[in-house]
């Protein structure tokens, strides 16, 4: 499988979605630069990495959300290609309208980087088919702007159709305020679009995909990328 | 014309520099001559007042690639690879501006990693501030600074993995913000910041120079004004978004091989210095016309362009086919929208020339600019010690269970979570043990092993005795990699302390210097790089701050098995006090809150015969895999030590405080005391750890277990506290302080 990781100026997770995804098996990466050629003969698959594209001016994600870019990013969404946006790139896909909502200025008005759980509510988009629903995922989060929000009416159809991907959530699956970082609404930590195809989240789940680098020694967030090389549901 | 020139000006050259420099040139100089001198003449960019005396440091060793002198020092981390480290303090531009002020400092130390071509993989931050319980003013500083960095570090992309905080009077007006940064190269890609080749082009990229940050660096060398805040048009202004497209597009040029003779950053002084600085390196002189230099304000002067401290720039030495285009840096440097503009060429006559529409405004020997005159300035013991604040300590003396609460309480000891959660620290996923963790970080590099990574102060032991004081930094930055598993390779220092004309300040800042190279040479650690920040003085009190040297060391990990952290991790491990404690409370966090009987109020004096035996048997028992928790004793001493591996483990002790080796007198003494050369350590056979410490030599003894809810001390009489409640306060005190 082709992933194509896509590198906008000031993303900054770039390199490491792509090292962690040449860990997985049958997934190719390959960096492609945001004004470079993008069709879908090439990729199987397209990801939006973490970072401040664009400084963030504006909003955050807001000027790669209108970007060239995008627009092929869109077309070959519509197709069914599956879309992953993480952090900045969960903004770009906000902004851009693919995902529903917008992620706002966390609560505490800080940046927040620490180990969080994660729990699956929804088992059959591209990135959590190979996933149990309620499995507890750890990984950790980094963003100064991930409080999602949606008009309560929205919210309620959004929930309704099961496109809550990821909660945040304790250790062992309980949703509640001690486990939002944010100040999030519903603790929404990720969600998709409505064939299941485009995901965003807040967490980086390419920053868990090593032992090594989890103080707990999991590899969580390899379950999320690897997801999308799995041909079929678990 | 007379000296008024000068004066008009309102340069900060003193009357000797004035005459100095119309005697070696045998004119008068003009304006922008004048002003180009003040800045390169600064403190901050000439160490006129501190030169001759950093020669003290060894600066030499197996792995030393490249040593100070250079905008980075390198060494050699094996298999071609290269880690680069540097220092940086932006004081006083923070001081007056937090926000700017740390961010810009973080710009800098970037901008020195990245002239060495190689990629920063890690940011420390060493921070002092005055008395956050009781100052407004030192809050405000101290959230400020923390957010300029996380906003800059965060977004250019590079983890803040490390650093230290202390809070002390001294510092309420002026506070000290000290960046490091550690990088990532390959040997073989190593740049230098020197101009070589006559008929080379000079290139100016990044950002467009404007009026922020002029005399940047003659205001980093003087005192701060009572009125600082007229000071704001001195603090440059930041753009990590520039700065990641700077970084992005060098990266990009150094993995291409693309040919760049020299790279230089543009920080204090900005061209005037880069310019100066790449010839007087190379041997060779420049001619720059400054109507190619891209400005935000039309009406800038020659005078105002060549001195202005505009961040995000970069000045490469190219060949001159590879400025035309055709070459590759020009097509990397467009694909990322970096702006770039040829404005000169390195020439064989060794002089600075300056040219305005083809009219030369300044000639003058690159030597002459770089090379100040050194200033002998004398020195005096001080009667009492430097930047002294009146003592706070209560009368009466707690419960051994009282102090230690209050110690892990007090914003120096406290976590510091509040703080590291602002940062990005997982971003480049190479770090493997994280803020918090342990006594440093580790972060995984390109072949296989691990950097250990720690910057230290320690400004109330300094302040007592500024010699012994510096050694303990220096020590202290050592155990605390020797902690993790790391072995030290490696120093960059920063010396900071207030008016070096002071003789007592400058005897402070000798004896610190003298401190710190003793113990760097008997520990066989070369010193690649530093800096020196003097001038550090508030005139509302007219007060010094204490001598606050800082040592930040790396040290390497050859495999991931060595990897220790702090914790406390298995219920019925032995746990060990390695080193002997000593009745050294001098400067001591116990003591800035208690009272201390006078035999023992003396600062901890650091040897370092005995602790790097220490420290080559504590890496021999992780080596060996005898022990799974370390961690140093510093602040607030064995106690303190104690508490912290029991909160991180989450789970308690029982320790007997009559088996501690000690010299002390009392047990309160034993708790609290700062000596050198401790850790305390956990393993499941502890027989086998005693055996190897006692063929070391090192003193040392089994004082107890791990298990249970609490951490309980007995001795004379006995101690319990849970963890939970030690936690509470731990973590507590600086979210409720900060809001």
């Amino acid at each position: 499988m082709r992933v194509a990781v896509i590198r906008f100026p000031g993303s900054n997770c770039d390199l490491d979605m792509v090292s962690s995804l040449a860990k997985i098996r049958g997934v190719q990466p390959k960096l492609v630069w945001h004004e470079e050629d993008l069709s879908d003969m090439d990729y199987d698959a397209i990801v939006l990495p973490g970072g401040f594209t664009f400084g963030d001016r504006l909003r955050a994600g807001a000027i790669a959300a209108s970007s060239p870019a995008l627009s092929k990013v869109k077309a070959l969404a519509e197709k069914g290609l599956p879309v992953l946006g993480v952090c900045n790139g969960f903004q770009v896909l906000v902004e851009s309208g693919l995902l529903p909502g917008a992620l706002l200025r966390n609560a505490g008005l800080n940046f927040v980087c620490k180990w969080v759980d994660i729990r699956v509510e929804n088992t059959k988009t591209s990135f959590t088919r190979s996933l149990k629903q309620g499995r507890v995922l750890r990984m950790p989060i980094a963003h100064g702007e991930g409080r999602y929000y949606l008009g309560a009416r929205e919210l309620e159809r959004l929930e309704q159709e099961g496109r809550v991907v990821f909660r945040y959530c304790d250790p062992s699956g309980r949703v509640g305020k001690e486990s939002n970082p944010t100040g999030t609404l519903h603790n929404i930590a990720g969600v998709c679009n409505k064939e299941g195809n485009v995901v965003g989240l807040m967490p980086h789940p390419e920053r868990a995909t090593e032992p090594l680098l989890d103080p707990e020694g999991l590899a969580d967030g390899a379950l999320v990328l690897s997801s999308m090389a799995s041909r079929s549901p678990r | 014309m007379s000296s008024t020139v000068a004066e008009q000006l309102g340069l900060g050259l003193s009357k000797d520099e004035i005459a100095y420099i119309r005697k070696q040139l045998g004119r008068e100089p003009n304006e922008t001559e004048w002003s180009i001198l003040d800045a390169e003449w600064a403190e901050h960019s000439s160490y006129k007042s501190s030169k001759a005396l950093l020669k003290l440091f060894p600066t030499t060793g197996e792995r030393v690639v490249l040593g100070p002198g250079y905008d980075a020092g390198v060494v050699d981390v094996g298999d071609g690879y290269v880690a680069t480290l540097h220092i940086e303090s932006h004081n006083h531009p923070s001081a007056i501006d937090p926000y700017g002020g740390a961010s810009t400092g973080i710009g800098g130390v970037l901008r020195d990693i990245l002239s060495v071509a190689s990629r920063p993989i890690a940011l420390v931050d060493i921070l002092r501030f005055g008395l956050i319980s009781e100052s407004g003013h030192s809050r405000w500083l101290f959230k400020n600074v923390v957010r300029g960095i996380a906003d800059y570090g965060n977004c250019v992309g590079v983890p803040t993995v490390a650093g230290e905080i202390e809070f002390d009077e001294s510092f309420e007006k002026n506070c000290l913000v000290d960046v490091a940064c550690v990088g990532v190269g390959r040997k073989d890609d190593l740049i230098l910041g020197e101009a070589k080749k006559p008929g080379d082009v000079l290139v100016l990229i990044g950002g467009s120079t404007g009026r922020d940050g002029i005399k940047g660096a003659t205001f980093a060398s003087a005192n701060l004004k009572a009125d600082a805040g007229s000071d704001r048009s001195s603090v440059q202004v930041p753009d990590p978004f520039i700065k990641k497209l700077l970084m992005d597009s060098i990266l990009e040029m150094v993995s291409q091989g693309l040919k760049i003779p020299g790279m230089k950053d543009l920080g204090g002084g900005g061209l005037s210095t880069a310019l100066s600085e790449v010839a007087s390196k190379g041997g060779t002189g420049v001619d720059v016309e400054l109507k190619q230099v891209k400005v935000r304000e039309s009406d800038m002067t020659p005078t105002e362009i060549m001195i202005s401290e505009s961040q995000e720039r970069m000045l490469l030495v190219l060949p001159a086919s590879a400025a035309s285009g055709s070459g590759g840096v020009i097509p990397v440097l467009d694909k990322y929208g970096v702006p770039h503009s040829v404005i000169g060429k390195v020439t064989s006559k060794p002089d600075l020339v300056v040219r305005w529409g083809g009219q030369i405004v300044a000639d003058l020997p690159a030597v002459l600019v770089t090379e100040a005159p050194l200033i002998p300035w004398p020195s005096r013991k001080p009667s009492k010690p430097i930047g002294a604040t009146r003592g706070r300590a209560s009368k009466s003396e707690p419960s051994l269970k009282d102090a230690l609460l209050a110690l892990l309480s007090s914003p120096n000891i406290a976590s510091k979570r509040w703080v590291f959660q602002q940062y990005d620290h997982e971003v480049g996923v190479r770090t493997v043990v994280k803020p918090g963790q342990a006594d440093a970080a580790v972060m995984r590099l390109p072949n296989g092993r691990f950097l250990a990574i720690k910057g230290d102060g320690n400004s109330k032991q300094c302040s007592l005795d500024p010699r012994s004081g510096a050694a303990g930094c220096v020590a202290e930055a050592c155990r605390n990699v020797v902690a993790v598993g790391g072995e030290p390779i490696a120093l960059v220092d920063h010396l900071q302390s207030g008016d070096p004309s002071d003789p007592e300040v400058y005897w402070g800042f000798r004896e610190s210097l003298n401190g710190m190279a003793d113990y760097c040479r008997g520990f066989g650690l070369p010193v690649v790089g530093g800096k020196v920040s003097f001038y550090n003085e508030d005139s509302a009190t007219g007060r010094s701050i204490k001598p606050s040297p800082i040592a930040m060391v790396v040290g390497l990990i050859e495999k991931e098995s060595s990897i220790t952290t702090m914790r406390f991790k298995k219920r019925g491990d032995a746990v060990v006090v390695i080193g002997e404690t000593r009745p050294e409370m001098g400067g001591s966090e116990y003591g800035a809150k208690f009272p201390v009987p006078k035999a023992s109020a003396g600062a901890p004096l650091a040897n370092v015969k005995s602790d790097l035996a220490t420290c080559r048997a504590v890496l021999g028992l992780i080596e060996a895999g005898l022990v799974d928790a370390v961690h140093d004793c510093s602040s607030g001493g064995l106690a303190v030590a104690l508490a912290e591996m029991a909160i991180a483990g989450e789970v308690g002790a029982r320790i007997d405080i009559r088996g501690v080796p000690t010299m002390c007198g009392t047990q309160r003494e034993t708790l609290f005391s700062e000596s050198h050369g401790r850790f305390v350590a956990a393993g499941k056979d502890g027989n086998a750890v005693v055996a190897a410490l006692k063929k070391a030599k090192i003193p040392h003894a089994v004082v107890g277990a791990v298990g249970g809810e609490e951490l309980v001390l007995s001795g004379d009489s006995t101690v319990r506290l849970g963890v939970s409640s030690m936690a509470s306060r731990f973590e507590g005190t600086i979210p409720e302080l900060m809001g």
